[in-house]
């Protein structure tokens, strides 16, 4: 009963389960905290909206992004990843989203920002229904933490359209 | 020496009750960690409830060795979500973010292309030929949790399967020699 075998099992047992009970608290102190981000998104330019070969729209705009996500940093946080999504409807797809942009925020430091780029990732519809199109852009955060659950939320910002003609 | 002497007598003292005692005490360990990883299933409604994550393209955020915890729930696939597919021709299941989503009125069936934060292009390289969307057969599940450094465990054990067998044969060992 007090052989060293015995002590080594409780020992580990012991020191594994207050280690879990630790992360478990840890991830469920994230539920306690204010969050109070902000966001703005504005389109410079439509630089190009053409007609691809097969048939589907393209469009490249620059967008103007001014975000403060400060608040959603805890001490549990790891990293926030932000993304802007170009959303909108068409008949024949009740929803598109289609990512436009994203950044990978380590530090609270970094979570307040404004930036001026070109669309990252193509925004290509299926079809050629973009013309005089009204979509919202949705700037959306998945906080990533040390251990536990993960957050996700989201600011819509709608009011966007493309123009009615290729150019 | 003395040592081997003892293990060796132990051996040769082993009762029968006492060794088919020790018999069904393994199984019902066995079992019942079997019954948990099932029930673990049946509650998140995916077939691998817990994965580890092999390869370095979501960094920082998911690091390999950590393991991720996935539900699949009806709730439609958005973008943003960390979404665990498998394609044909690939027996690994990949962990990579949802970063276009299309979704179809009539049908609600959704067209998904996804990428790695860590990786320069979309994932239609690993998709299997011809194909340009992932659909929702096949994606076993959606990341809600995570915690650090525990799949570890599971990487050395693939990668270096002696570890594996010097394990199995110790506890193997030990389960006989012990008096209880």
């Amino acid at each position: 009963m007090h052989s060293f075998g015995y002590r080594a099992n409780a020992l580990l047992t012991f020191a594994v389960t207050i280690l879990a009970f630790i992360c478990a608290i840890a991830s469920f102190s994230d539920n306690f905290s204010n969050q109070t981000p902000s966001a703005q998104i504005q389109i410079l330019n439509i630089n190009w909206f053409q007609k691809q070969p097969h048939g589907n729209d393209e469009v490249s705009l620059t967008l103007n992004i001014t975000a403060d996500l400060q608040s959603l940093f805890t001490w549990n946080t790891k990293q926030v990843f932000a993304f802007v999504a170009a959303e909108y409807k068409t008949s024949k797809n009740s929803l598109n989203q289609v990512s436009l942009w994203d950044a990978i925020i380590p530090e609270k430091e970094h979570a307040k920002f404004w930036i001026q780029i070109s669309n990252k990732y193509r925004f290509i519809d299926q079809g050629h229904n973009l013309r005089g199109k009204d979509f919202n852009l949705t700037l959306h955060w998945h906080v990533m933490p040390k251990t536990g659950k993960m957050f996700a939320d989201k600011i819509v910002m709608s009011g966007y359209r493309l123009p009615n003609a290729y150019r | 020496m003395g040592w081997i002497g003892e293990t060796v007598d132990s051996i040769k003292s082993i009762k029968i009750r006492q060794l088919l005692t020790q018999a069904v005490t393994l199984g019902m360990i066995v079992t019942s960690a079997l019954i948990i990883w099932k029930a673990l299933m049946c509650v998140t409604g995916t077939e691998s409830p817990v994965v580890v994550v092999l390869s370095g393209s979501m960094e920082p955020g998911f690091q390999r060795g950590d393991i991720l915890f996935l539900t699949m729930t009806k709730e439609p696939i958005r973008t943003g979500e960390i979404v665990v597919f498998s394609v044909n021709g690939r027996d690994i299941p990949i962990v990579h973010r949802a970063i276009k989503v299309h979704e179809r009125g009539n049908t609600g069936e959704v067209d998904v292309l996804t990428k790695g934060d860590n990786n320069e292009v979309d994932d239609i390289g690993l998709y299997e030929e011809g194909q340009i969307w992932l659909h929702r057969h096949h994606i076993m599940g959606r990341a809600v949790g995570f915690l650090p450094y525990v799949g570890w465990v599971t990487i050395i054990m693939t990668e270096k399967p002696i570890i594996k067998y010097i394990l199995i044969g110790v506890l193997g060992l030990l389960v006989i020699t012990s008096k209880d």
